[in-house]
């Protein structure tokens, strides 16, 4: 907490009682970030900012909600038809979720690109896929408060899912419902939930951001700051930066709000949820497609395994595993750009995952069971079998003295050399 | 520190002026474009286009003998639809020109001066004034009585005594037959 300095009395006043202005000016204005970072660094701050306008755009949707399953489709399309603007609310909300996760998952691929994970990031990693869990969660939940067909079964099939676990299974099923169908309790337990984890969601993301600032950005060389030579304040350099790229952002996701609101929707979504009938073809949302791929996958029973519990299980070890991936990945090398073969396991991965999510979006039929199985073995193989073979046996390429050494021309020695003369006064 | 060090300009007032420039009509459109983006989320606490379509009432009158009151709800409040006597319309002229913290003729208070129709919430705090039942207190003024806090309105439903500033306030109304009003 250097650098706080103030002319304002009642700032200095205040400020040595509750330190917020010299916290801010430490974490947000001085912040050391390395100087080489690329727009792939934009997406944290872009999630951040999600995050907000999805709980700002929540606070005001819930005041015209009713959660009850005889209300609550009505009162959403009260929402749509009636209370000003309350269709760019819950359009804004809608899509939102979608962005929220685009922004995450891009997020998180350029983390593995970058082995943002590594040593010594390995908590900020496991609270980034924790954070993941809770926007699942939030996300399932809000959904089925819209109470349309999609909801409804939807809600139903994921419950389910917990009947899989011998023994206990219906019993936490039932539980989960509050009765022996997804009905009313159901939703207002639900409604409750969801309203609850956005703010477990932020505490988790301000645990994020405190161990970023513990262990400070990685770059896209994947190498330590060897000197202060090698960063720049965060602001005006990444506030500026971070605000362009919440302009770029913006376009995109306004251009679904105003110009394709349904667009990453299901149209039965908007017939009232009906207990009697479901509907031909049920799909997640689209963020889960990969893992309903997953949950699938497994058709046959082994040995006293039935498939439905090694779906089960599968699904949610597809997520469990990246919580050890900073030590399924043994390689020391960080940054893809130095590791030839990672790289390209890298891109075959995120290949991977697309096909999953294609296959999670279509009817289980034909050749398309053989892909997903396929592409789900692979989803394991990446992690558990792939990247502990390649930390042992890949020669990385040798790696820059420092940050700024492949830029200085001939500038590559050692950084307590450079680092003297370029200090600042 | 490093920050200004960095933030250092050459002396050319012309660097300056456009960075100034940049910067305060960057900040404009970032304040502006906030303030607009705001604006979706307050008005939609604002009353909405079914909540707006419930702020007529229609009320039949033709039931409702002399000396008898009746309570309709209009925009989700009480309205007193009195139908007065002549002993009580005779008090309320008379009492044009007594001392009145709200001076108003009571004849500016009603259309036909047989229908008194006022909106049934004490202008103190909003309670709803007793005396549309015959049991009802009817305060001193032979009107209205607000039990809350003891406002006394009279036969036009003007405030007499106690603590509210105001008379009972005549809401929009006209009448659409002899025997039928609507009101907003």
């Amino acid at each position: 907490m250097s650098g706080f300095k103030t002319d304002n009395k009642v700032i200095a006043w205040f400020d040595e009682r509750l330190p917020i202005f010299s916290m801010l000016q430490h974490s947000a204005v001085e912040y050391p970030t390395p100087k080489n970072l690329n727009y792939w660094w934009n997406f944290g701050s872009l999630a951040g900012l999600v995050m907000v306008i999805m709980i700002m755009t929540g606070i005001f949707l819930v005041m015209n909600y009713t959660p009850h399953t005889t209300l609550a489709f009505d009162s959403v399309e009260r929402i749509m038809r009636d209370v000003n603007y309350g269709w760019l609310l819950r359009y804004v909300h809608m899509n939102g979720a979608s962005m929220f996760f685009i922004l995450v998952y891009i997020h998180m691929f350029r983390g593995l690109y970058y082995g943002s994970y590594k040593s010594p990031r390995e908590v900020l990693w496991w609270l980034g896929v924790i954070i993941l869990l809770v926007m699942m969660a939030t996300a399932f939940m809000g959904y089925v408060l819209v109470w349309g067909q999609m909801s409804f079964w939807g809600a139903t099939v994921i419950t389910n899912l917990f009947s899989a676990f011998p023994i206990v299974g219906e019993a936490i099923v039932t539980w989960l419902w509050g009765g022996f169908s997804v009905d009313n309790p159901t939703l207002n337990r639900f409604f409750s939930l969801h309203y609850l984890m956005p703010f477990v969601l932020f505490a988790v993301v301000f645990l994020h951001v405190w161990a970023l600032h513990t262990s400070k950005s990685n770059n896209p060389l994947g190498i330590d700051v060897k000197s202060p030579q090698d960063t720049i304040p965060f602001h005006p350099y990444y506030t500026i930066k971070d605000l362009f790229g919440v302009g770029v952002f913006m376009v995109f996701f306004l251009y679904f709000v105003f110009f394709a609101p349904n667009f990453f929707g299901e149209p039965d979504n908007y017939i009232p949820a009906n207990p009697m009938v479901t509907p031909p073809h049920i799909v997640p949302e689209w963020y889960f497609l990969p893992f309903y791929a997953i949950l699938r996958a497994f058709t046959q029973d082994i040995l006293f395994i039935p498939a439905k519990l090694q779906g089960v299980i599968a699904m949610f070890a597809a997520i469990i595993v990246l919580f050890f991936l900073p030590w399924l990945d043994g390689s020391k090398v960080r940054s893809a750009t130095f590791r030839p073969l990672y790289k390209q396991f890298f891109w075959l991965f995120l290949a991977d995952c697309v096909v999953l999510g294609y296959v999670g979006g279509k009817p289980a039929e034909g050749v398309l069971i053989t892909i997903g199985q396929l592409a789900t073995a692979y989803y394991f193989f990446h992690f558990l079998v792939l990247l502990p073979i390649l930390a042992r046996i890949e020669k990385p390429k040798p790696l820059p003295a420092s940050i700024s050494a492949p830029v200085l021309k001939g500038g590559g020695m050692a950084a307590g050399a450079t680092a003297q003369p370029m200090e600042k006064a | 520190m490093a920050d200004q060090a960095l933030h250092a300009q050459p002396a050319s007032t012309d660097g300056q002026t456009r960075r100034d420039f940049l910067l305060y009509a960057t900040t404009a459109v970032g304040v502006v474009g906030t303030g607009l983006a705001l604006w979706p989320f307050v008005h939609s606490m604002n009353p909405a286009a079914d909540t707006l379509a419930l702020s007529t009432t229609n009320v039949d009158l033709g039931a409702i003998q002399p000396g008898q009151s009746v309570t309709v709800v209009w925009r989700g409040k009480p309205v007193f639809v009195r139908r007065r006597t002549p002993d009580e319309i005779a008090t309320a002229t008379k009492d044009d020109g007594a001392e009145l913290r709200d001076p108003s003729k009571d004849a500016d208070r009603v259309k036909k001066p047989e229908w008194l129709i006022v909106v049934g919430v004490c202008t103190h705090l909003g309670c709803v004034p007793l005396g549309q039942k015959p049991a009802d207190p009817k305060g001193e003024f032979g009107g209205w009585f607000c039990p809350c806090h003891g406002s006394h309105y009279d036969t036009s439903g003007r405030i007499r005594k106690g603590p509210a500033p105001a008379n009972l306030p005549v809401p929009p109304y006209e009448f659409t037959s002899d025997t039928t009003i609507r009101i907003g």
